[in-house]
């Protein structure tokens, strides 16, 4: 594979990953979330050992299959046996204004191109633009999780954002250190444990997992 | 050696107390565990006293006078939480309001948060010290949620969403700086070093570095606290155990400070002007003003003393922005005396609480008359909070005061005006708790008298005479930071 061809399969990838943040953005079943949410962990491990491949780093191998691992079997089949034991698998959720979303998500691509501009000048890799996206994807991430009310999903758009973080720790730089990645990797299962015993709790004390009831701490006047 | 030791005990305890769950004997663990890490920590502050810098670990871990003072105040406060803890929640215990594995829960989790702060303090690696702060606010997310009453899980969920959002930038920033490192100090563990950073900062690009510090500022200063960062820090104190509120206000808001200040000193190596600290001070006076005038609104008790923690972060964040020598020492010295008086506040505010069964101010009243420790270790702790003299919060506030008459007079106003605010707002609050009769509904009970009487001595004591140790201990991790 010569370097042209790698950098553009890099960047199909990088739309992908893009593409599927925005089909999050706006998809209302939370089971099609999840599914969305394990495509892009896939198409990120795939990208991430391209990238090792193509820049012979071969510890970033150990991260593509940590990803595959945690990404898009473990978190995914964690969240699915969740919803299944709290019995929301069909439920729908309403999201509001979905176009006013979309254009909101596309003026944070422009503004993260515009923002990573200077470093793109400076790069000289095959994933220079990868930086762009992978702020993008972090940037719709924390989107999602303003615009929904629903904890799950909340948790879903939390997710996407460390993807989008790992993304660019992976492909923009080559791959973080080992030591760093692993330790993400254990804080993302331990928040995942987390959010886990989170969503019992509140669906007991609230009865639902919709998060605009928790409106009660409010500044005293 | 007391490097190993101070960061396996706490870890090892949090074993131990997650086996011995809720049997009788498992405060006194947590405490004798807390007071070994504190004894550690002290054999590891000689060390580096008599030695000066050291690297240890395969350069994993770096120890200086910066961060071997905040390991000390760390296990110190941890300790004496721990013994506060004991009474506290053993009685919260007798209310009912924590069960069975609630108490496992607490005393392993606490230990895990104390590990994830003093790895966060000591160690040398960019990555892992984010890593370590994201575990401390792991660790700390369902003790918020302990009593599981719907405002507790509230606090908490906000609390793990806000944070989690804002220390996942501070990871986008330690992206952009492995980023820019990389290219001169090659790729692998090595870049991310922060000796290795320091060394070659003017090297290091300074346009990626400037944007990266945005998201690192952005990063930290939500679990700083900073306005407008900030909402989830009353809550989380609010709702929380006390033990918790103290370590919470007390440790884990300085650790996020030490991290920023950490990552502050390499960008500014960087760029060589004063861009970095230009938005701390930023961010500074804005908390400053915004917790001031907060200040006078509360009715909880809890929030108040949390909206008093985020002024004098503010206080602490804007004189490291400022830099230069004597506002760099008076933001060390705050950042140990705002710790101590903080906590011993919150102690006696837990005592406060458990006696009135509430959280109200305007049902908390004739504490002196009520129970002596509790009615004048609040009354003191916030005369030294709002800044009275002869405590060291008069001392570090008029330090950073007089630097920056020097370096920002433009300043001067929204600075004395915090300062007033909060002053008159809470005195109001307080005097009328601790004066007056004591209400029929006042339960008087045992209170744990050795945390308070030695945070406050401590407090009072450095603003009386400053120890020449603590001195020259300030004076090098002044000449660290520059």
């Amino acid at each position: 594979m010569d370097i042209h061809t790698t950098a553009q399969i890099i960047n199909f990838l990088a739309a992908m990953v893009l593409l599927t943040a925005f089909g999050m953005l706006v998809q209302r079943r939370i089971y099609g979330l999840i599914h969305l949410f394990a495509w892009q962990g896939l198409f990120l491990s795939v990208s991430t050992a391209i990238v090792g491949y193509a820049a012979g780093r071969h510890h970033l191998y150990i991260s593509s299959v940590l990803t595959l691992a945690l990404k898009v079997i473990l978190l995914p089949y964690i969240l699915n046996a969740l919803i299944h034991k709290l019995k929301i698998r069909k439920e729908i959720e309403t999201v509001v204004n979905v176009p006013l979303t979309m254009l909101i998500g596309i003026a944070l691509v422009i503004f993260s191109y515009s923002l990573t501009a200077p470093v793109r000048e400076m790069s000289t890799l095959v994933t220079r633009s990868i930086l762009a996206i992978a702020l993008a994807t972090v940037m719709i991430g924390l989107l999602m999780m303003i615009t929904r009310r629903h904890a799950v999903t909340q948790i879903i758009g939390f997710l996407a954002m460390e993807n989008g973080l790992f993304f660019a720790a992976t492909s923009a730089t080559y791959g973080m250190p080992l030591v760093v990645e692993l330790g993400v990797a254990i804080d993302v299962l331990i928040a995942a444990f987390i959010f886990g015993i989170f969503f019992f709790h509140i669906n007991t004390t609230f009865d639902s997992l919709d998060v605009e009831q928790m409106a009660r701490l409010k500044e005293g006047d | 050696m007391p490097l190993l030791i101070l960061l396996v005990v706490p870890l090892f305890a949090a074993v131990v107390l997650a086996f011995v769950g809720d049997r009788k004997y498992a405060p006194e663990i947590n405490i004798a565990g807390s007071a070994a890490t504190f004894i550690a920590g002290i054999a590891l502050a000689l060390d580096v006293y008599t030695d000066g810098p050291m690297l240890a670990g395969n350069k994993f871990f770096f120890v200086d006078a910066f961060n071997v003072y905040l390991a000390v105040l760390t296990s110190f406060v941890s300790m004496t939480t721990a013994i506060f803890s004991r009474r506290y929640m053993r009685r919260e215990r007798e209310h009912g309001r924590v069960g069975h594995w609630g108490m496992r829960f607490y005393h392993a989790m606490f230990q895990l948060f104390i590990f994830a702060m003093l790895l966060c303090l000591l160690t040398n690696n960019v990555g892992v010290l984010w890593i370590a702060m994201e575990l401390a606010t792991l660790s700390t997310v369902l003790l918020v949620s302990l009593y599981r009453t719907p405002t507790a899980i509230e606090a908490a969920w906000k609390y793990f969403i806000l944070c989690g959002v804002g220390i996942a930038q501070a990871l986008f920033g330690t992206v952009l700086l492995y980023f820019a490192a990389e290219k001169v100090l090659g790729e692998g563990g090595d870049a991310l070093l922060w000796t290795n950073l320091i060394q070659s900062s003017s090297r290091l690009e300074p346009t990626i570095l400037s944007l990266a510090f945005v998201f690192l500022m952005v990063g930290y200063g939500t679990k700083v606290g900073l306005v407008p960062l900030h909402n989830w820090l009353p809550d989380a104190h609010s709702e929380g155990p006390t033990p918790i509120s103290a370590v919470l206000s007390g440790l884990l808001l300085n650790v996020a400070l030490y991290a920023l200040v950490r990552c502050k000193a390499i960008v500014d190596g960087s760029t060589h002007t004063h861009y970095a600290g230009n938005i701390m001070m930023g961010f500074g006076i804005i908390s400053i003003l915004v917790a001031a005038f907060s200040l006078l609104r509360q009715k909880d008790i809890k929030r108040m003393f949390s909206y008093s923690s985020i002024e004098h972060m503010g206080i602490a964040t804007f004189a490291f922005g400022l830099g230069g020598h004597i506002a760099t020492y008076g933001a060390l010295l705050h950042m140990l005396v705002h710790s101590l008086a903080k906590s011993s506040i919150f102690f006696t505010v837990g005592h406060a609480s458990q006696m009135h069964r509430t959280q109200d101010m305007d049902k908390i009243k004739g504490l002196i008359r009520g129970n002596p420790l509790v009615g004048w270790g609040m009354m003191f702790g916030a005369m030294a909070i709002v800044g009275m003299p002869p405590f060291g919060i008069f001392t570090s506030e008029f330090l950073i005061l007089t630097a920056t008459i020097k370096d920002a007079p433009l300043m001067i106003p929204f600075l004395l005006l915090g300062l007033a605010v909060a002053f008159a707002a809470v005195f109001r609050k307080v005097q009328p708790m601790v004066a007056g009769e004591i209400p029929p509904y006042q339960k008087s009970m045992k209170v744990a008298h050795l945390p308070v009487l030695l945070h406050m001595a401590i407090v009072l004591a450095v603003g009386l005479y400053m120890p020449i140790f603590l001195n020259q201990w300030f004076h090098k991790a002044v000449q660290i930071l520059k």
